[in-house]
């Protein structure tokens, strides 16, 4: 069986729309709020949601782009551990900081993403936006915004395609062959 | 790409992308020295050994802050501190060290090659900290960086180099990396500073420094090794510093944006004047600086990940 579509561009911009909806729901508005994009695709999707909220609250978040690489558990084991630019213009005290990735997954990541922001400062909260939570948690650590809950085995892959960086916008399921 | 050494030895042996990788690397390290709380978790649990057999300032407290800013522990030796003053060989001395289980030793040593007789000797990753009048490969990749960050591309760049090249490991890294670019090298200092296999590395030679420093985008200036006789070599320092020290009369002939470099430490009045030393042009502490965030890439390319080793 070949991979099969979870999200269209259709559904993926209603997703995106309706996390935006409960963040601000959430919070109460959009008064001290920043979005921590968390590489790769996780820039594209906190622009995504700024530019959202710009629409609905006419007020524009800033946005910073974390790499989590230097704060991963399994950096020793990675063949070739790349380090990009962190790039968060903004002082993240007292602040609720909304991390965003692409996909949920062990937890790992957003374990490595807080110790991170943590250590840029003290934000009063901070709260986990996903696409997609694909179950298999290794941590407990849950979103407070998934956009589709849709669980996958260990020996499947969801791959999030984004047109920023992959022209088109997608979800899919890739089961093994 | 991958980072394939087990070592850091030279800059001779490094290719363009593995230089282009360390200092895209030390671009996103930068960051970390400017924040309130300096310290990510990257290389907690490894530990990190510096034996200085020379003096040195700058060198020494970069790599340590670099080690300490990714969390690895580092002790520290030195020549008067050590037992190479009881009589034990540096392979010795490497041997007992590595039974101690260290995951990098940065060696400088007044030898040139200690490091490579450690680095086959020795599991544990060696970093040439400066080796005699041989390799100085951090150094070079500093002052790449520092280059970088000033001009935005390292092709197409003049860059002279004035001193003592003959004794200057500092000169050597730099030409041997500056040569993986399209960089045009000019060495300037008198005839008997100037070693004669020059030519063959692709740089060019002047003896005046007016016509040195003529239309160049970057001056590096080095002092005289006093300590590897480089006093021998010149009539007297004052008569050195009327024809090379590097005065702001040099610098209208060189480009309007020109930089200017030292590896420290500076003899003021001899090699630099003070005006040029704290003047608009000098990078010389941005040098400083950028030395944690390179050899914070270095420590990081040499642990992290399985690579190839």
């Amino acid at each position: 069986m070949g991979p099969t579509t979870v999200l269209d561009e259709k559904a993926i911009d209603r997703t995106i729309t309706r996390i935006s909806h409960e963040i601000l729901e959430k919070n109460g508005g959009s008064k001290n709020l920043s979005l921590i994009g968390i590489r790769t695709r996780g820039i594209y999707l906190a622009k995504r949601i700024q530019e959202k909220i710009n629409t609905i609250e006419k007020r524009e978040l800033p946005v910073g782009v974390l790499d989590i690489t230097m704060y991963r558990d399994d950096i020793f084991k990675l063949k070739t551990p790349e380090i990009k630019k962190t790039e968060i213009p903004f002082d993240v005290n007292n602040i609720t900081v909304i991390l965003v990735d692409d996909v949920m997954h062990t937890g790992r990541t957003t374990r490595a993403a807080i110790d991170a922001i943590m250590d840029l400062g003290r934000p009063r909260k901070i709260q986990l936006a996903v696409l997609v939570d694909r179950g298999m948690r290794e941590l407990p650590i849950h979103p407070d915004y998934a956009g589709i809950f849709h669980p996958a085995t260990s020996d499947e892959e969801i791959f999030v395609k984004l047109r920023e960086v992959d022209g088109q916008d997608e979800v899919i399921l890739a089961k093994p062959q | 790409m991958n980072w394939p050494h087990k070592d850091l030895l030279g800059t001779r042996e490094l290719t363009r992308e593995e230089i282009l990788l360390i200092l895209d690397t030390a671009e996103s390290f930068k960051e970390i020295s400017r924040r309130d709380i300096k310290k990510v978790p990257t290389l907690r649990g490894k530990t990190i050994i510096t034996a200085f057999y020379e003096p040195s300032t700058r060198t020494r407290v970069s790599f340590e802050l670099a080690a300490k800013r990714l969390s690895a522990d580092t002790v520290s030796i030195s020549q008067s501190t050590s037992s190479a003053t009881k009589g034990e060989t540096l392979r010795d001395t490497g041997k007992n060290l590595e039974a101690m289980q260290p995951d990098v030793v940065v060696i400088r040593h007044s030898m040139p090659g200690s490091p490579h007789i450690l680095a086959k000797a020795l599991a544990s990753c060696i970093i040439n900290g400066g080796d005699g009048a041989h390799e100085h490969p951090t150094q070079a990749l500093l002052d790449l960086f520092t280059i970088r960050q000033k001009k935005e591309a390292l092709d197409g760049l003049k860059v002279a180099i004035v001193g003592d090249i003959a004794h200057s490991r500092v000169a050597r890294s730099n030409i041997f990396a500056m040569k993986k670019f399209d960089i045009d090298v000019t060495v300037c200092g008198p005839p008997t500073m100037i070693p004669p296999y020059l030519e063959d590395l692709g740089v060019n030679v002047e003896y005046r420094l007016d016509k040195a420093v003529a239309d160049k985008d970057v001056i590096m200036l080095l002092r005289i090794q006093k300590e590897r006789g480089g006093v021998m070599y010149i009539p007297s320092t004052k008569e050195y510093a009327l024809l090379y020290s590097l005065r702001e009369e040099h610098l209208q002939k060189a480009k309007p944006d020109v930089i200017i470099m030292h590896p420290g430490p500076m003899n003021r009045g001899i090699e630099i004047s003070d005006a040029v030393a704290d003047g608009p042009y000098s990078v010389i502490l941005d040098q400083v600086e950028n030395g944690v965030a390179v050899r914070m890439a270095i420590l990081f390319l040499l642990l992290g990940g399985e690579g190839e080793k």
